[in-house]
């Protein structure tokens, strides 16, 4: 009778988080998708449309605007943070003094939301009275950065403080793969008389190759959901100058109430996340069976 | 492997590593920059903000701005600061870290040491639940919090925190207890130990860390969230976060620089503190949280 009892009650305990994964993750997903080929507008209704929000979402100007803009920031962020973050882990590689130091403020941003880095660099690249106005105070009278103004340039801004955010990050995934290289190799190659730039470029930096797909991943997932920071910086602004696929959905789901145009964007957005993660998951789990 | 940098290390000239040390610096200040801009310009009148020079140090320093943040500043359409926002925070993280954390630690302890058909199958679930951009469930968790009269209330951001929180506080135990020897389990239900003994008396006494790296974690993450807030809060139990934008994006009024400022690091404080009382843990979390498998 106990060992009976004893063998459900593991399953009795997983079954909420279980239920709860299953309504609230995947059962959310599909009601989504249902919505997204239904005319709902600022209530959910169930007018079976098929496909055709889809055809008018990729007919929209917006939403071809937050595309791009996505494009712009996820390719520059993507690899700045990651050219960044290698390089400054093989310098941290150097037995620096102060190594503990240097990295603790190389990596806070990523304790900071992004609403405060929003703000920060948002007043930090105002014209008014940051950056600009400080060259000028300076004596260099003819500097001009306006870049948040501009509605050709604002979404570099974008790239400027996301950046700032996250690369301390893709360091700290380097420097923890640099100290996992086996050192036999790198006296093997010393002894064979190679320099040390030549041993970074062609024994050890191959070898991260793990490191720069995980790096990979965890910054397209929080580009393609980059939200917050969009908000708190420019507001998609100016005009629509940088709308991003996450401000696009929210904006014709809540306010415009395009309930239907919202949900397929956010089916998108879905899609481009899955094709990234699934695939990485699927072989980080093969591989981790494989070394049990 | 105490000090494998000391191998990997170039063989470099002094040249060199005054290079290296110059490029380093380099970087601590262009990471500090904005946290100075914000701390030396929330200690500023409004004028010194205007006329000066964003850069440089206050010159008469002023805790105006810091009072006006916390308790008088006009959010929305009432006066209060930031207080009753950071309060807000506050009873939405404990609740929604301590539940995440609890289920998160059953959920790794039965994934690994009661493992039964199937089990991985939901680990997969799970982990793939971590990853979907959040902008997929508003709308359905909007209409749910209404059914269940949740709308706009803090309980409604506690239950969402705790849900999307599971897959991350599962992946934490899961893959701690995975390396945790299953000899001490099994002896112990031999002695006549249940379910619920072997976690209490065996697991548990050993998860210090886990626990400390997925508090903080959770804590980072509730703490930081905008999404959720923006999109399920309230007149009552709007979070920091929100405030904070509301506050700095508010398209009435004269812009009051340093009370902005103040108010960016008064929401920034707490997960500030907990990084550089607990780093070590925060990095691990993120290491955690990116290599899976």
């Amino acid at each position: 009778m106990r060992d009976r009892f004893q063998e459900w009650v593991p399953r009795i305990v997983l079954a909420p988080s279980f239920a709860a994964v299953l309504i609230f993750v995947y059962g959310f997903i599909l009601y989504t998708g249902w919505l997204s080929m239904t005319n709902s507008r600022m209530l959910p209704n169930n007018d079976f449309i098929g496909l055709a929000n889809y055809t008018k979402l990729f007919g929209l100007k917006h939403w071809h605007i937050a595309l791009t803009n996505l494009a712009i920031f996820g390719v520059l962020y993507i690899v700045i943070s990651s050219v960044l973050g290698l390089f400054l882990a093989i310098l941290l590689d150097q037995q620096i003094r102060n190594e503990g130091f240097i990295r603790t403020v190389y990596l806070y941003p990523m304790a900071i939301s992004f609403i405060v880095t929003g703000v920060a660099w948002k007043w930090f690249l105002d014209p008014g009275i940051g950056l600009e106005n400080t060259m000028h105070q300076w004596g260099w009278e003819s500097f001009e950065f306006r870049w948040i103004k501009d509605r050709d340039f604002a979404i570099y801004t974008i790239v400027i403080a996301a950046i700032w955010q996250s690369s301390g990050y893709v360091m700290a995934m380097f420097l923890a793969g640099l100290r996992g290289v086996d050192n036999e190799i790198i006296k093997a190659a010393q002894v064979d008389g190679a320099s040390g730039f030549l041993i970074y470029r062609r024994i050890i930096i191959p070898m991260m190759r793990p490191v720069f797909l995980s790096a990979f991943v965890v910054l397209t997932h929080l580009a393609i959901k980059s939200y917050d920071l969009v908000v708190a910086m420019t507001g998609g602004g100016p005009g629509r100058a940088t709308e991003v696929p996450a401000t696009f959905m929210y904006s014709y789901t809540f306010t415009r109430n395009q309930m239907g145009v919202g949900a397929s964007s956010a089916i998108i957005m879905l899609i481009m996340v899955f094709s990234i993660v699934v695939p990485y998951l699927y072989s980080e789990i093969r591989h981790g069976e494989k070394q049990k | 492997m105490s000090h494998p940098a000391q191998e990997n290390a170039i063989n470099a000239g002094r040249l060199t590593r005054i290079l290296i040390y110059t490029v380093l610096i380099f970087f601590v200040i262009y990471y500090l920059l904005p946290l100075w801009v914000m701390v030396s310009n929330s200690l500023k009148t409004l004028d010194e903000i205007r006329g000066g020079d964003m850069l440089a140090p206050p010159a008469d320093i002023t805790f105006e701005p810091w009072r006006q943040a916390w308790s008088q500043t006009q959010i929305g359409v009432e006066a209060t600061g930031l207080k009753p926002y950071f309060l807000n925070s506050i009873i939405m993280v404990v609740p929604a870290v301590l539940l995440s954390t609890l289920l998160g630690a059953l959920n790794g302890y039965v994934m690994t040491k009661w493992e039964f058909p199937g089990v991985n199958l939901i680990f997969g679930a799970m982990l793939l639940a971590c990853f979907i951009p959040f902008q997929i469930v508003l709308i359905p968790m909007a209409r749910i919090l209404g059914m269940l009269g949740l709308a706009g209330t803090l309980g409604g951001l506690i239950m969402v925190h705790t849900v999307y929180g599971l897959g991350f506080t599962t992946l934490f135990f899961r893959n701690y207890y995975a390396a945790f020897p299953t000899e001490l389990v099994r002896a112990a239900q031999i002695d006549g130990a249940g379910f619920f003994q072997v976690f209490r008396r065996i697991l548990l006494p050993s998860s210090g860390p886990i626990i400390v790296v997925t508090i903080i974690w959770q804590f980072t993450n509730v703490w930081n969230d905008f999404l959720f807030g923006a999109s399920f809060s309230g007149y009552s139990s709007t979070p920091i976060t929100v405030a904070l934008n509301n506050l700095v994006n508010s398209s009435t009024g004269v812009k009051e620089y340093n009370v902005h400022f103040a108010g960016a690091i008064l929401a920034a404080l707490p997960t500030l503190v907990v990084y550089i009382v607990s780093g070590r843990y925060f990095v691990r979390g993120l290491m955690a949280g990116a290599v899976k498998g």
